[in-house]
């Protein structure tokens, strides 16, 4: 509680410190990264962009940007557990404002510090979150949902999962609403688990979901309009955010190496000192992307009707490939500058893990189904030529 | 030019309901309409009335019904129409 006073972006970097201790831990473990949880909870964090009126902090999303971005430099698995949990925040603020049982949860989650998941994916539909094969079963103000979801990050350590569905038995595969679902609510029979290469503390793990519930839980508007009015531009520009956060530890680490050997050999200009600016030049890249994304996101949300313009999705598709792409290419950059250094675990220039935690990035909804809706926009949209705003 | 849109509408709206029982202010997302499908049918409209649809007219509210399809089009058929 005594963070409470101080500003977002110091409390985040009183939990950044808290993340970097346990992270190889996490890491090396695939583990729950329960210390940084905690964290996030004293730090009152979880419910810092729910709205004032239900709880909350109201806070921006450019500051919640900064927040993932800190936590990643320290924990990646840390950075994208806090992103999923506000993209999911997201919803609920958007689109739970004046049905009462939203408000009512929105305000615990703000008071308990809840956890959000979420549970979009489903076996059988092939990553597609735009497609359901199960269905919310109502009988009165009652309803229970089945869904065999082939993902649900850190699904075991949530305190609510949000999961879509299609709207009834007899609704056409992609006419989806999202059903808020509390602990109390579900029961999770673990599938598959959750050995990877790399964002190994995000517990990814495969459920079999049964729930029931009150009618009320299921959020008024369709999930088409959740998804493209919030859910995928938050995610593109949070997880951006976070992948921004692993670039620059990267660059971190490979710039205190190449400061090391030009102290060693004064008056020569070390051989990565090359590679740096180059990655200097991408990171810088990657900034002014997503930047430039928080920007429009935060203008179309005031007013307009660029939320669900063509070419408001085109913009955001293109933050969140670029970045993933980019990310890499700085991480492999910083891995040349720091060599054996970099390609060992025990040094102070290690780079295992960013370079894996970074490998999930293109694949998290995957680039190339990303580029090929991309492309299909491309058919009508025009680009614009113009470069003033 | 109802007709026309109806057509359309069943030949590359990939609909999970029959174009021709829609109503006019039906919402054409909740009867199962894609983005992939918003444009084919984008490009199929255009190419049936001869028009470009602008930029500004590419978003969701453009595509949620017959009835706005319907004003989209008249409007820009309109345009075209010597003075």
């Amino acid at each position: 509680m005594t963070y409470v006073a101080n500003s977002l972006i110091e409390r985040a970097a009183h939990v950044a410190a808290v993340a970097a201790r346990h992270a190889d831990s996490v890491d090396r473990e695939g583990r729950f990264p329960h210390e940084a949880r905690r964290a996030l909870a004293d730090a009152r964090l979880f419910g810092a962009m729910i709205p004032k009126e239900h709880g909350g902090e109201g806070a921006a999303l450019s500051d919640i940007a900064e927040i993932c971005c800190q936590l990643a430099q320290a924990c990646a698995s840390t950075g994208m557990i806090y992103a999923m949990h506000q993209i999911k925040a997201s919803s609920l603020i958007e689109h739970g404002a004046g049905a009462p049982w939203h408000e009512d949860f929105m305000r615990r989650v703000a008071t308990e510090q809840l956890l959000l998941g979420s549970a979009t994916t489903e076996g059988g539909i092939g990553g597609d979150l735009r497609n359901s094969i199960c269905a919310v079963v109502t009988e009165g103000e009652r309803f229970t949902l089945e869904k065999n979801a082939t993902v649900i990050s850190y699904g075991a350590d949530a305190d609510a999962i949000l999961v879509t569905a299609r709207r009834a038995l007899e609704a056409a595969s992609s006419d989806q609403v999202m059903v808020v679902l509390r602990k109390q609510d579900y029961t999770l029979e673990k599938t598959s688990g959750w050995d990877t290469l790399g964002m190994r503390g995000t517990c990814s793990d495969g459920y079999l979901l049964k729930s029931a519930g009150a009618t009320a839980q299921v959020l008024p508007q369709p999930f088409a309009e959740i998804a493209a009015q919030s859910m995928l531009a938050m995610a593109h520009l949070l997880w951006s955010s976070l992948w921004f956060g692993i670039a620059s530890s990267a660059f971190g680490k490979a710039q205190a190496f190449v400061r090391a050997e030009a102290r060693r050999a004064p008056g020569k200009t070390p051989p990565g000192a090359l590679r740096l600016a180059e990655a200097g030049e991408k990171l810088q890249v990657m900034r002014s992307t997503i930047l430039d994304g928080l920007r429009r996101y935060e203008e179309a949300k005031a007013g307009g009707d660029d939320l669900g313009s063509m070419s408001f999705v085109l913009a955001m598709n293109n933050v969140k490939t670029a970045a993933s792409q980019t990310m890499i290419e700085v991480v492999n950059l910083c891995l040349m500058i720091c060599g054996i250094a970099g390609y060992k675990n025990d040094t102070p220039f290690s780079l295992g893990r960013e370079l894996r935690d970074a490998l999930s990035a293109p694949i998290m909804i995957n680039n190339d189904r990303i580029l090929s809706n991309s492309a299909t926009l491309l058919l009508a949209h025009r680009v614009e030529q113009r470069l003033a705003v | 030019m109802n007709e026309t849109l109806r057509r359309i509408l069943a030949q590359h709206g990939k609909l999970a309901v029959d174009a021709a029982s829609l109503g006019e202010t039906d919402d054409l997302y909740a009867a199962g309409l894609t983005s992939f499908a918003t444009v084919q049918l984008m490009l199929a409209i255009e190419d049936a009335f001869d028009i470009e649809i602008p930029d500004r007219l590419l978003n969701r509210r453009t595509f949620a019904s017959l009835a706005a399809l319907e004003s989209c089009v008249a409007g820009l058929v309109g345009e075209k129409e010597p003075a």
